[in-house]
Order: C-alpha cells, then structure tokens, then sequence
C-alpha cells in the first residue's frame, strides 16, 4: 500500500519525509516536480504520476503537496482519502494545516503518522483514538510538559479500538453536557448571461459537536427526509434505521465530527438568494471598458446575506480597472487579471454596485468572451433546500 | 577496527541466540537478560562505529545522560532529523539503548527511529529484540500489539524465525487486536523474505476463519498480498466476509470488496446472459421506461443468480452511503463487474455525490464515470447537468467532463449539449477550448442530425481571433469533411481564404490536404494556393511542406494544364530539402507522377493511388479501451498495467460447485433439543407438545395411507384435554405477560398490528378458540385469549374489537394459527407426515367453521384434492422415498448470526399447501438465538415491495440462548422468483432479509390422471411450451432417479405413466394456480427430451434450466 509519504511546499521543497517500508529515496520526487512545472497551475498537476519504479499519488491541499510514493497496484482512491484524512487530522490536531504549523510540530505529525498507517495499511484513523494515543498539543499542555516533564502521549491505551464503537472512546465526563448541530448548506449553481440557472444543486451537511457524558445515543428526525437525494453518513448512524424510519439513530463519537452530508437533487429548481445585474463592454477601437455590476437579495426569507465576496477573471487584454465600489473593497491584479470585491452584507435598500471603466492594452482587440463572475456570500440561519429538523431524543 | 567489528557482531550473534532461546522457553530470568544487553551496548561504545559527526555529539550525551526529559528532548530533535530526511544513523548505538524506557513517548520515539534505521544497522538492531521479545507476553494486549508492530517492521532478515514465532503466537491470541497486528506482520515479514510464503498462508487460512470484524480486513489484505490466487481459501469465509462487511472498518471494507469482486467473477455464472449483453441504448431505454424494470428482468431470464452472488450485492449496497469515497469506488465497481445489468443504476447517484468532493476525489471519479458512460449512457444521462464544468474547475477535471458530456450526448440532448459547449469554446482556458471543438466534432460525427449545425458551428469558429482555437477547428472539420465529402465546397473556398492568416503547421497542413483531395471540387482556387505555397515552401514547417508536395501531386494529375510547372518548381524544392522525409516523398512522388521510360506500370495507376477515396476517420473517445482493466483500480487511472495488478477474469460458463460455500449446517434436531432443557417459560408446554407429537406420529405410522378422522380427532381430544389443563395454568401466569406484551405492542406498530389481528381472531371465535387454542397454542397465545375474552379494561382488546369487522379470513387464519403453532413444535424430521396429519385435523374441526369466510375455488379445490389424495395414497412410490429428503436438504440461511447479533434463521420450503391463503408459499423459517442472552419480541417488521403479502408469525415473545424455535410463515410470491424482502426485528434490532424461492417452489403437486394430463397438454401448445433436449447423467437414468431429481428441484406430482420411457409430473402455481405440466420422454442412452407446457412461459424456461441442471448432474 502506501510506501512513503513526501511533503512538499508551494516553493517545491520536500520538508517531511516519512516512510513506512524500506526507505524510498526522496529523488523519486523529482517526477513530481517535472509534472508541477509542466502544469500551468497549482491545481492542474495530475494526482496520479506513474515513474518507472513507483506510483506517486498526491493531493494538494492548504498549498501544501502531500505526495504519497505506492508500489504496486492499490485503489488510487484509497490514497487519496487516506491523505486527505491525514490533512483534516493534521487540521483537528494543529487548527490549521501548514508548513509552519507541520514543522513545529513536527514530533506529534511523527507519531500521527506512525500510529495512522502501519506498513502502508491504514491503523487508526478515527480521531477519538488518536487523541486519546496522542494528545493533541495546545499551549497549556506544553507548558505543564516542560515544566512536570509529562508526555504528551497517552498513558492509557487507547480502548475505543476494542469496542463496537470504535468511534467513540470511552469514559467520557462532562460536567455540561450539550450538543450542537450545525446545517451547513451549500449552493453550486451556474448561471447564464441573462440571469436563467443552468445548473443548480445543493450539497448539505450535518456537523455535530457532542459533548455529552458516557455512551449516549440520539436519534435525530427530520420534518422532511424525503428532500434528502442521497446522504453519505459517519460510521455511526445505523443504516437500517435510516433505511427504514428516516430517522438518525447514533452513538457519536466525542467532540466535532461530520454526522451526514447530503445532496439535494438538481432536478428540483433552486432558488438562488442572490441576483446580479452586470453590464460588462468594451468597445472596438478604444482602449476603455466599462464594467458595471450590482447585486441584490432574493428571496432570502428575511434573513440578510452576508460575507459577499465576488471575483471575476478578467480578460487578457486589461490593463487596469479603475473602479468605485458603493461598498467594500476590490482588489484588481493586474498579472493574474483577477478582480475581486469584497462585499460584506447586502443592504436591501441600498443595494452595492461596483462601477468603473477598465483600461484595456492598446491597439488590442477587444477580447471576446464575457468574464465570468464567481459570487460566494453566507446566510446565517437558512437552508435552501427548506430541510428542518423535527426533533432529537436522547 | 576489524576486531571492532567482529567482536560486535559474535556478540550479537549471541543475543540472538538467547533471544531464540527465550523465544522457545518461556522462562527467561529479567535481570540476566538485561544486563546482557547492557554489556553489548557497552561494547559497541567502545567500538569504532561512533566515529560520528560533531553535530550529533550533544544528541548522544543528552541520550546517554541519566535524565529522562533530556534523552525524550534529544530523541525529539532525532525524529525531526529524521522527518528532514537527514542521517542520523550514527546515533543507532545511543538510541537503541533507551528501547526498554520506561517513558511511553521516548519509547515510541526509540520505535520510529529503529524501524527506519534497522535494516542499516541489522547487528545492532538484534540488540533490540530481546525488549520485544519480552513484551510480547506482556498481559496487556496493546503492548504485546505494538511489540509485534515494530519486531516484525525491523527489516532484518535474521530475524525472520523469530518474527514467524511471534506471528504464529500472535495469530493465536485472544485479544482480537493482537490477532490483526499480526496480519498486519504477514505482510511485512512475506516482502523481507518469500520463502516464508508455504508457513504463512497458514497462518492466513486461521486468521481468514477469525470471525472478528477488526481481524478481516487486515488478514484479506495480507491474502491479496502473499497470495491473492489461493481462492479456495475464501470458499469458507465467503458468506462470512459478506456478512462481517457491513462493521468492518473502512479501510479494510475497501480491500475486502475488491477481492470479492474477484472472487465473485471466478465462482459465479454471468448474470449478463441470456439476451446477450445488452447492445446498449435501444434495449436499455426500453427497460428504463419499463417501470416495473427489475421484475421485467429476473422473469425474462432463466438465469437464477447463486445466493451467495445475490448476498454479496445485497450487503454491499448500504456502503454506498458511507463518507469513504475508497469505499462507494469500491462498491460502484463491484456493482459494475458484478450485478445484472439493470441493477448498476443504483450507484449512480452515489458517485455523482463524490463529484463534490476533493479535486482529486473527483479525477478518478470523473475517469471511472467516463468509462462507464462509454458502455452505459443511460446510467448517466439523468445526472448531466452534474457534469457542466465550472470555471474553477483545474484543466483535468474539464477535460474529463466534457469527456463524459460527449458520451452521453445523444439525439434527444445533444442542443442542450451544444449550447453548453458554445460556451466552453469561448473560455479562456486554451487547452479546454481546443478540447471542446475536438468534443463537437465527435458529436457530430456520433449523431448525424447534427452534423450540419456543428459544421456550421465549427466554421463560424473559423473566424475566431484566437489561434489555438481556429487551428483545432481546421482540424477537426477537415475529419468532418471526410466523413460527409458532399457538397461542402463552400467550407473549403471559406477556409482556403483563412488560410494565410493561419499559422498553426497543424491546420494549415489540414487545409492544403483537404484542397488536394477535394480539388476537383475547388477546381479555381486549389491552383492559387498551391502557388502561394510555392512562394513560402521553403519557409514552412515539415509537416506542411509534405502535404504541399501531396497536393501538387494531386493537382497534377486533376489539373496539369494550369500546375505542371508549380509542380515541377515544388518538387525541385523538395529534392533537396534538408528533411529525408519530404526528399524521399519528393522523389517518390515525381516517379509516380511524372510519365518517363523508367517508370513502368506504377505511372498508369498514379491517379488510382493518390486520389482513392479513403475512409474517413472514426473519432473515438479515449477512455474507448480503459474497459479493460478493473474500474477504481490504479491501471485503470493510468491506463497501463500497474505493478500487481490482479486481472479480472472473466465469468466461468459453468459455476463451480457452489457448496464449497457452505459452512456445516447444524442438524435441525439439535438446535430443537436446547430449546426443551432451556426454556423456562415454555418448557413443559412444549414438552408435552414434543410427546404429543410423538403420539401422533405413532398413530400416523399405525394407520400410514389412511387416515381417518376418528384416529386424529381422538388425538387432538387426548391433546385437547391436557393442554386445557395447562392452558388455564397458563393463563394465570401469563396474565402479567400479556400486560408487558401489550405495553411492547405501543412501541412498534407492526407489532401492535399483529397484535390486535390475533385480539380479532380470539374475540370473534372465542369459544372454539378456547377449545382449539388450548390444544396448541403457546403462552403468548394463551396470554391473549383470556385477555380478550375477560378484561373489557384492556385498552387493547378494546382497540381490536373497533377494527373487529375488517377481518373476512377469519376461519383461515384461525387455522393457520393453529397450524403454525403446532408446526413449530412438529420436528423437521417427521415434519412431512405430520403436518398432513395436522391440516387434516383443522379441517375436521373447521368443517362447520362459518362459510361466510370467502375462500377461493382454487384453494379448496387444491386442497381437497391434497386431502383426497393426502399426497400420499395417490402420488406413486417415488415421492414417498423423495420427500423427506427435502428438508433437511435445502435450507438457506436467511440471517446469519453474526449479522443478526446473535439471532440466526435458516428457512425451508416444507412444500406444504398454505392454509393462511391459497396464494401463498408456505415456509418455515427455524430461528436460533445463539447470542449469549434472550432475545425478545422477534416479528416480522417492513417488507419491500410494499404490496408484498406476508402472513407473519406470530411474535415470539422471548428466545433463550441456544434456543431455537420453528416458525411457519406465507409468503405471496405472484408467481415470480423475486425474492420477498422484510425485516426480522427484535426488541432491539432490525435485519432485513429475504427470501429467494426457486422456481419450483412456486409450485404445489397436482395430481390428474394420463388422460387428463394430455388432455391438459393439448391444450397448451404453442406459445405455451417449452422443451429442449437435455443429456442426463448416467446416474439419472432409471426412473427413481427422475422422479427423485424432478421432485427435488420442483414441487410437482407424479403422473402414472403407462408408458416405460415417458415420465410426467404435473402441478400447480401457487398464486395463480396455472397448470404446469412436465413431461421428461427418454431418448436412447443418455439423452431426452424435457417438455414443459404451462401459460407462464417465463416459469417455465427457469424451470427447464433447472430440471436441466438436476438431471444433469449426478
């Protein structure tokens, strides 16, 4: 399975090395450093590179690589979830997920990693049982280890891996005992020039923070399942229940964890909560463009729409924009040609427009596609896909 | 130095020693071992191996210094030298010494440096495995777990008889933990050394066996890697594996199924057959509109997929949901390889939700969905707005996309698709857009209706500014033209005035060969060009120059008058250009061409040669040939074969032996055995029963043939009468019970359902109940007939009586209790007999039953004819020896233990008419509880198809460990082999599961005479019937044999033949009661011909295959 995992910066230096078999050569990389010149962009290198003697799989994430080196035939799927639970475990342990982050740590990713993979195969993936194997560092923590001269490694052995919920470890103890659940909604939507959706769907997620004593279970219920497509669960809700009742039956594991995401179908049209009205031209013969574009709320039920931030690839041939915001604050790179503007919260009555002209490279013809506009903004306390929740017992 | 060393290494060689030595005999004194290790370690200081560089100094002090925190600060800095990629090796002598810390974490860290630096420093290193050694007998399960982890990751091949040691005890160990630690160690100790492999397929064949859900996964990948051809090592554990799948963990569900997958295509037949693989769209939008597709689908087909094939799908399926996109891949190709045809669809939707996964989730998703939409359109085609790319979206994942839009596209969505890539073409990204006008012109290519729009479109890209694009454009209409070289001279006046301002060798070598093969269409411009070509030969890129020699070649011929001398000016260019290729072109061309002595007859076919129509090019996609590899697989990612990649093999035309599967079946008998000692509740019931039925079976022998009334009514009095004794007991006691049963009865409304059914029936017939129920009714039975009869408070009986008027099968179902319960009593074993015996009692006593309960003719009629003949008396002397062969026989699992925690069932066909309603199988279902403590309300909850008609038993309120218990139920099955899908619940739990009859099942013996029977055939002939000539196995010769061999695959009566060589059997179906007449005529030796006549068509071929394959197997 996996034979050795390379860590590799945005700047292309290899700065963790970890191997889980014989020890492979970290000149293997240099396949993938050939493929992450040949891509124009830092997304576009291809996550599976075949070199003669070894398969590299990597996954980019937080701009950094984490390039797996396999052997021989394996799922490249399994890899590439298996890095990407690596990432998000690194992220639970440290807060974020970066170089800076991964070399002062760089004793806890160590034993991370062995306890994770043994000889390629994936050990202990929950994050329950690693905590309770290696606690996760936090200032205080430190500071009582160099003072009483403790570990931060688990003393007791981790017993969650024995028992039928392997998710959970045991013994759990709070004093507050409470339990929060966040819907998050996500709209993806593709929107044509004269306003019509093209595409729209929504992916949803259940995440969960538990805090609850002993081994608890819940079940959670919803007003309407059937709007739910297709759900992915955690190991711990019980399928047949779901199957059968469309309710949410768990054990959950101790602290955060993603309890379900779930699709709603495309066929169902969506109701976007934001329009935009955009007027974007240049014309032939002059070097000046004029780039209008306002925004506004709809059907967005009262609730307000906020953390607006909208970006548009400009077309080559634009040298500048010179524009004036209503509100917020745009930023124009002139080499990449990006232009985005942050927006902050849509006011009902005064709605924000960005306007200006756009100086274009003389002599140039004008280019010929529209610029397309990428709008992501948050709604606090609504779901699209008008999904509630019923009722939850313990 | 040498010295040094040698002295090292005997050392060494002598703690190994002890070390084996200890390893043998357990008893190893702590302080002698120890202080041996410290003398080796004090040795190698002085040796010349420290000789290290100034760096590392301060790190060696810290880890010889007496401070735990200073040694655990150092070992820090050590790992992160490590994790830098830096050596440190040098320090192997310091670290090794702190193996045995104390400190937990220092320990770990001393483990992440040996199993890096070990195989360096292999002499050294065997200083370690003495700590390990010791560890291993540790009482706690995950020091001896992470003992073995690391001993077996020391790559030292010394060490090999002891890691063997170590994972042959730990394979042993009680701690399932342990037990997978040391699969994992099968892995690492098989790459160190192969020779091992004989011992440690061994150990893996005892791991398989491991019924842990921790172990499986871990051991099944050590058996992919030691030695993933031992198939027959999984025969045992197949229905296990299945079974476990669902609580493995994730990782190991991943591993798991795509062994199955493999497994699967080497055990089972096809279920592709029959009709082929189905040709794609025509057939397929045809089972897509058919709303009742699957069932349209098993009745088309004899084909009858093995359980264990049916197992594998059904547990498989719930992983589609889980949050591991490894495991939906996983389950999707398994779907995809393995299921029927129609049956794939069901991963669609999970797939299209890891589309919104991580970008590299989505690649190789995006890759295996291209593949299959090549095969399958229709799978897709619902989820193709999924599929428009997005502007964020990296280069690859467009690519792919658009990949994937251009196989779906077809007649009825191609504008849709069109318009979409009007907008691709435009997007800034280059390589998309190229890519784009490359997937128009397969869509054009690939429906025709759209071929002249997309012309149309491609030329008006023609005038596009950007370069890349216009010269893709050229491209791919020159492929275009090709295909449909009719009048389109107008696209290539259009395209010739382009060409000066093109500049892409590519395209304008497309244009100047274009001109050459349609210039006899162009006559007025072809010349032109070719004489601004002439201008800039020399200027242009390879590539143009050839195909400018081509089409002056081509001009020339067509047209020599206006290009003789262009041609002559071109070809002196090309003689003697510094390219060997266009030189070599040049000359070939001129001796083609130009007519001189020399050239002999090559000149006269010249024009035959360079202008003969050529076929026009196929525009395939790229994922046209990725089929053959194994989907989810890294071969089929990179689409070469990667290092051990396991080949998929292809179905075997006939099945292996299917019960290499089976696991030793428990004798019914002994599983009935427990349930009298153990029982609390019931147990002098049910010992009475027992003894009863015994009695009858006694009396059943007496008059064996010919029963008559007054013997089975004096026994059902003598039983009566006791049992009212018992019964009024019964009713004191359970009294409580029947309060606790009601109150369970609130929790699941099933349960309340069948609760209230049973109010009904006591409440309607109380008297007769009261008589009837006493003789062989259980507790809970008991428990509810005083109920409903006394307690006008029971809110319960109270709720029954309102819904008291619906229930117009009374009488039947007042029998089928009755039938039920004393069936679950009756022993398999004599189940035959008695059985008959007790239908015959219930109808002597329901004769004056009220007739107002509606029973259809063929019921009665059937039954009677049952109870004329009593099956017995009438059907000839074969049956009598076939039928209690059945039983026992063929059983099936319907849950297995390990997946109902405990509660196991086992179902058979006891081929009994089923008396709670005519349509209906009968089966008998034999729950075991084989948990450790009582299981509690067992029912039957939901069903699937909705409309699909049970008759449930009734709940069993408690099953003791070890106890088991017979259960009768009715199942409707239409007539059709689609398997009855319900739940099994207990208290606590649900389990869905199903039963799959066999065709023959379907069937109830009819008996008639010769004449009817051909009175019968003759009227179904035609379209109504089905024969085929079969060959028998020799064994099946004589007419026992058929008759035996028939009656096992079918529950049909045996017609009295008059003549030697024709045998006949005749039966019923049960739902519909349709004639099913089989006639077997034998030919010489071994072959004969097998007719079925019966309206149901689609039986009758599933029947005809599986007679076939009884008859043929001996």
């Amino acid at each position: 399975m996996i034979h050795s995992l390379f860590l590799v910066n945005a700047s292309g230096d290899i700065f963790l090395e970890k191997h889980w078999k014989s020890v492979v050569s970290r000149s293997v990389c240099d396949y993938f450093f050939e493929a992450q010149e040949r891509a124009t962009e830092p997304e576009n290198v291809p996550p599976v590179i075949p070199t003669p003697h070894h398969y590299l799989i990597s996954v980019l994430r937080h701009r950094i690589y984490f390039v797996a080196v396999i052997q021989s035939e394996v799922p490249p799927l399994f890899v590439i979830e298996f890095l990407h639970r690596v990432v998000d475990t690194f992220q639970d342990y440290f807060g974020v997920c970066t170089e800076a982050a991964i070399k002062d740590n760089v004793v806890v990713v160590y034993e991370l990693l062995e306890e994770m993979l043994d000889n390629g195969f994936p050990l202990a993936t929950e994050s329950n049982i690693l905590k309770e194997l290696i606690k996760p560092p936090t200032i205080l923590r430190t500071m009582v280890n160099t003072i009483t001269g403790s570990t931060n490694v688990g003393e007791q052995l981790p017993t969650g891996q024995l028992s039928v919920v392997p998710w959970r470890r045991t013994g759990v103890k709070y004093t507050n005992n409470e339990a929060y659940f966040d819907v998050v909604e996500e709209i993806d939507a593709i929107i044509d020039k004269s306003g019509s959706t093209i595409t729209a769907e929504i992916q949803g997620v259940i995440d969960a923070c538990v805090k609850l004593t002993g081994m608890p279970d819940l079940t959670l219920s919803f007003m309407n399942p059937r709007l739910l497509d297709d759900v992915s669960f955690h190991p711990c809700v019980r399928f047949k229940r779901w199957e059968a009742e469309r309710i949410l039956s768990f054990i959950p594991p101790d602290g955060n964890f993603r309890l379900l995401s779930y699709h709603v179908s495309s066929q169902n049209l969506v109701a976007i909560p934001v329009y935009v009205k955009h007027n974007i031209t240049f014309r032939e013969g002059s070097s000046q463009g004029r780039f209008d574009l306002t925004l506004g709320p709809k059907q967005t039920m009262g609730k307000a729409v906020e953390s607006v931030l909208v970006s548009s690839q400009l077309p080559r041939g634009v040298l500048n924009a010179n524009l004036n915001p209503s509100q917020g604050t745009y930023t124009f790179d002139p080499v990449t040609k990006m232009l985005s503007w942050d927006v902050g919260k849509i006011n009902p009555q005064k709605l924000p427009s960005l306007k200006g002209t756009m100086s274009l490279q003389a002599g140039a013809s004008k280019p010929d596609e529209n610029p397309s506009i990428n709008i992501q903004f948050k709604i606090q306390q609504m779901a699209i896909s008008g999904c509630t929740q019923a009722g939850q017992t313990l | 130095m040498d010295v040094g060393l040698s002295s090292l290494r005997s050392e060494a060689v002598g703690a190994m020693r002890t070390a084996l030595v200890s390893a043998e005999n357990l008893q190893l004194s702590l302080k002698s071992e120890l202080s041996q290790e410290e003398q080796a370690l004090t040795l190698t200081k002085s040796s010349p191996q420290e000789t290290h560089k100034d760096g590392n100094e301060d790190l060696k002090e810290m880890l010889e210094s007496n401070k735990e925190s200073l040694k655990l600060e150092a070992m820090k800095r050590v790992v992160g030298l490590i994790a830098k990629g830096k050596n440190s090796s040098e320090l192997f002598p310091a670290v090794v010494k702190n193996v045995a810390s104390k400190n937990i974490e220092l320990k770990k860290l001393v483990y992440v440096y040996l199993v890096r630096y070990a195989e360096e420093q292999q002499d050294l290193a065997l200083l370690s495995i003495s700590t390990f050694q010791r560890a291993l007998k540790d009482p706690n399960q995950f020091i001896r777990a992470s003992a073995l982890r690391v001993l077996s990751s020391i790559r030292v091949p010394i060490i090999v008889p002891i890691m063997m040691l170590a994972i042959k005890e730990a394979a042993a160990d009680l701690s399932p933990y342990v037990r997978k630690t040391s699969a994992h160690a099968i892995q690492k100790l098989y790459s160190l050394d192969p020779e091992q492999k004989e011992q440690l397929i061994e150990v893996i064949e005892k791991l398989l066996k491991d019924k842990s859900t921790l172990v499986a996964g871990s051991v099944v990948m050590a058996f992919e890697e030691v030695c993933p051809d031992r198939i027959d090592l999984i025969h045992k554990n197949y229905r296990k594996l299945c079974n476990l799948l669902v609580d493995v963990e994730e990782w190991g569900q991943v591993v798991i199924i795509s062994m199955l997958t493999r497994y699967a295509r080497t055990q089972f037949t096809s279920p592709w057959k029959e009709g082929a693989i189905f040709d794609e769209n025509n057939d397929k939008t045809f089972y897509e509109s058919d709303s009742e597709e699957k069932k349209e689908q098993t009745e088309a087909k004899p084909y009858i997929m093995d359980p264990d094939h049916r197992l594998l799908l059904r547990n498989t399926k719930p992983l589609l949901q889980s949050r591991n996109t490894a495991v939906v891949m996983s389950v999707a190709q398994l779907y995809w390889h393995l299921a029927p045809k129609h049956e794939v669809n069901i991963v669609t939707k999970s797939l299209v939700r890891l589309l919104r996964s991580h970008r590299e989730v989505q690649y190789i998703v995006l890759q295996n969905i291209a593949t299959m939409s090549i095969q399958r359109k229709g799978m897709f085609e619902p989820y193709m707005k999924s599929f428009y790319v997005r502007s964020t979206d990296a280069t690859h994942i467009k690519t792919l996309k658009l990949e994937i839009l251009t196989n779906l596209a077809n007649e009825a969505n191609i504008s849709t698709i069109l318009r979409e890539f009007q907008t691709y073409v435009k997007s800034q990204d280059k390589a998309f857009a190229a890519a784009t006008i490359q997937a128009i012109g397969r869509c054009a290519t690939n429906i025709s209706e759209v071929t002249d729009t997309c012309l149309n479109g491609l030329v008006l890209l023609l005038s596009n500014r950007d370069e890349t694009v216009v010269a893709e454009s050229v491209v791919v209409i020159k492929k275009l033209l090709q295909t449909q070289p009719t009048q389109h001279s107008e696209i290539i006046k259009h395209m010739a005035k382009l060409f000066d301002n093109i500049t892409v060798p590519m395209a304008r070598a497309s244009i100047l060969w274009l001109m050459g093969e349609y210039c006899e269409r162009v006559p007025k411009i072809a010349p032109d060009v070719l004489r601004k070509m002439a201008k800039t030969f020399t200027a242009e890129e390879d590539i143009v120059k050839l195909q400018t020699v081509n089409l002056a070649a081509k001009l020339y011929l067509t047209n020599s008058k206006q290009t003789k001398l262009l041609t002559q000016y071109i070809l002196n260019l090309g003689k003697y250009d510094q390219n060997y290729d266009i030189r070599d072109r040049t000359r070939f061309i001129r001796q083609l061409i130009v007519p001189n002595e020399k050239s002999g007859a090559l000149n006269k076919y010249a024009r035959r040669i360079l202008l003969a129509p050529k076929p026009a090019p196929v525009l395939e996609s790229a994922f046209k040939d990725r089929d053959r590899f194994q989907l989810g697989t890294l071969s089929h990612s990179l689409n070469v074969k990667a290092a051990g990649y396991q080949e998929l093999s292809d179905w075997p035309a006939v099945a292996p032996d299917q019960s290499v599967r089976n696991v030793e079946v428990i004798e019914p008998v002994k599983e009935w055995a427990p349930l009298v000692g153990k029982t609390k509740k019931s147990k002098s019931e049910d010992k009475f029963y027992s003894d009863d039925e015994d009695e009858k079976e006694e009396e059943g022998s007496e008059s064996s043939g010919s029963e008559d009334s007054s013997s089975s009514s004096s026994s059902d009095e003598e039983s009566g009468s006791e049992s009212e004794e018992e019964s009024s007991e019964e009713s004191d006691k359970t009294s409580s019970d029947s309060g606790k049963s009601s109150s369970g009865s609130e929790k699941s409304s099933s349960e309340s359902e069948a609760e209230q059914k049973k109010k009904k029936k006591t409440k309607k017939a109380p008297l007769k109940k009261n008589k009837l129920t006493a003789g062989d009714s259980d507790s809970d039975e008991n428990g509810n007939g005083p109920v409903a009869q006394s307690s006008s408070s029971s809110a319960e009986s109270s709720s029954g009586s309102e819904t008291d008027s619906e229930d117009d099968s009374d009488s039947d179902n007042i029998a089928a209790q009755k039938k039920k319960k004393s069936e679950a009593k009756s022993k398999p074993k004599v189940e035959v007999k008695s059985k008959k015996e007790v239908s015959l009692l219930d109808l002597d006593d329901f004769s004056p039953a009220p007739t107002n309960a509606p029973k259809s003719s063929v019921v009665s009629s059937s039954l009677l004819s049952d109870l004329e003949g009593l099956s017995l008396s009438n059907v000839s002397s074969t049956m009598q020896v076939t039928t209690p062969s059945f039983g026992p026989v063929k059983t099936y699992e319907l849950l297995h233990h390990m997946t109902g925690k405990g509660l196991s069932a086992k179902y058979h066909f006891p081929r009994q008419p089923c008396l709670y309603q005519p349509s209906m199988v009968a089966v008998q279902v034999i729950l075991t509880n084989s948990s450790d403590h009582s299981l509690e309300e067992i029912h039957i909850g939901d069903r699937s198809p909705a409309s699909l008609n049970i008759h449930c038993f009734n709940t069993i309120e408690r099953l003791e460990p070890e106890a088991s218990v017979t259960v009768s139920m009715g199942i409707d099955f239409s007539d059709s082999t689609q398997a009855a899908n319900f739940q099994l619940c207990t208290k606590e739990d649900q389990f869905s599961v199903s039963i799959q009859p066999a065709v023959g099942e379907l069937l109830m013996p009819s008996t008639m005479t010769e004449e009817d029977f051909s009175k019968e055939q003759g009227k179904l002939l035609g379209m109504n019937e089905t024969s085929a000539t079969i060959t028998m196995a020799t064994a099946n010769t004589s007419s026992q044999a058929i008759g035996k061999q028939v009656l096992s695959v079918a529950n049909v009566g045996v017609v009295s033949s008059s003549q030697n060589n024709v045998h006949r059997f005749a039966g019923r179906t049960v739902s519909s009661g349709a004639v099913v007449l089989v006639s077997l005529e034998q030919k010489e030796s071994c072959a004969a011909l097998l007719t079925i006549n019966t309206e149901k068509s689609v039986m009758a071929s599933m029947l005809l295959r599986d007679l076939k394959q009884a008859l043929a197997q001996a």
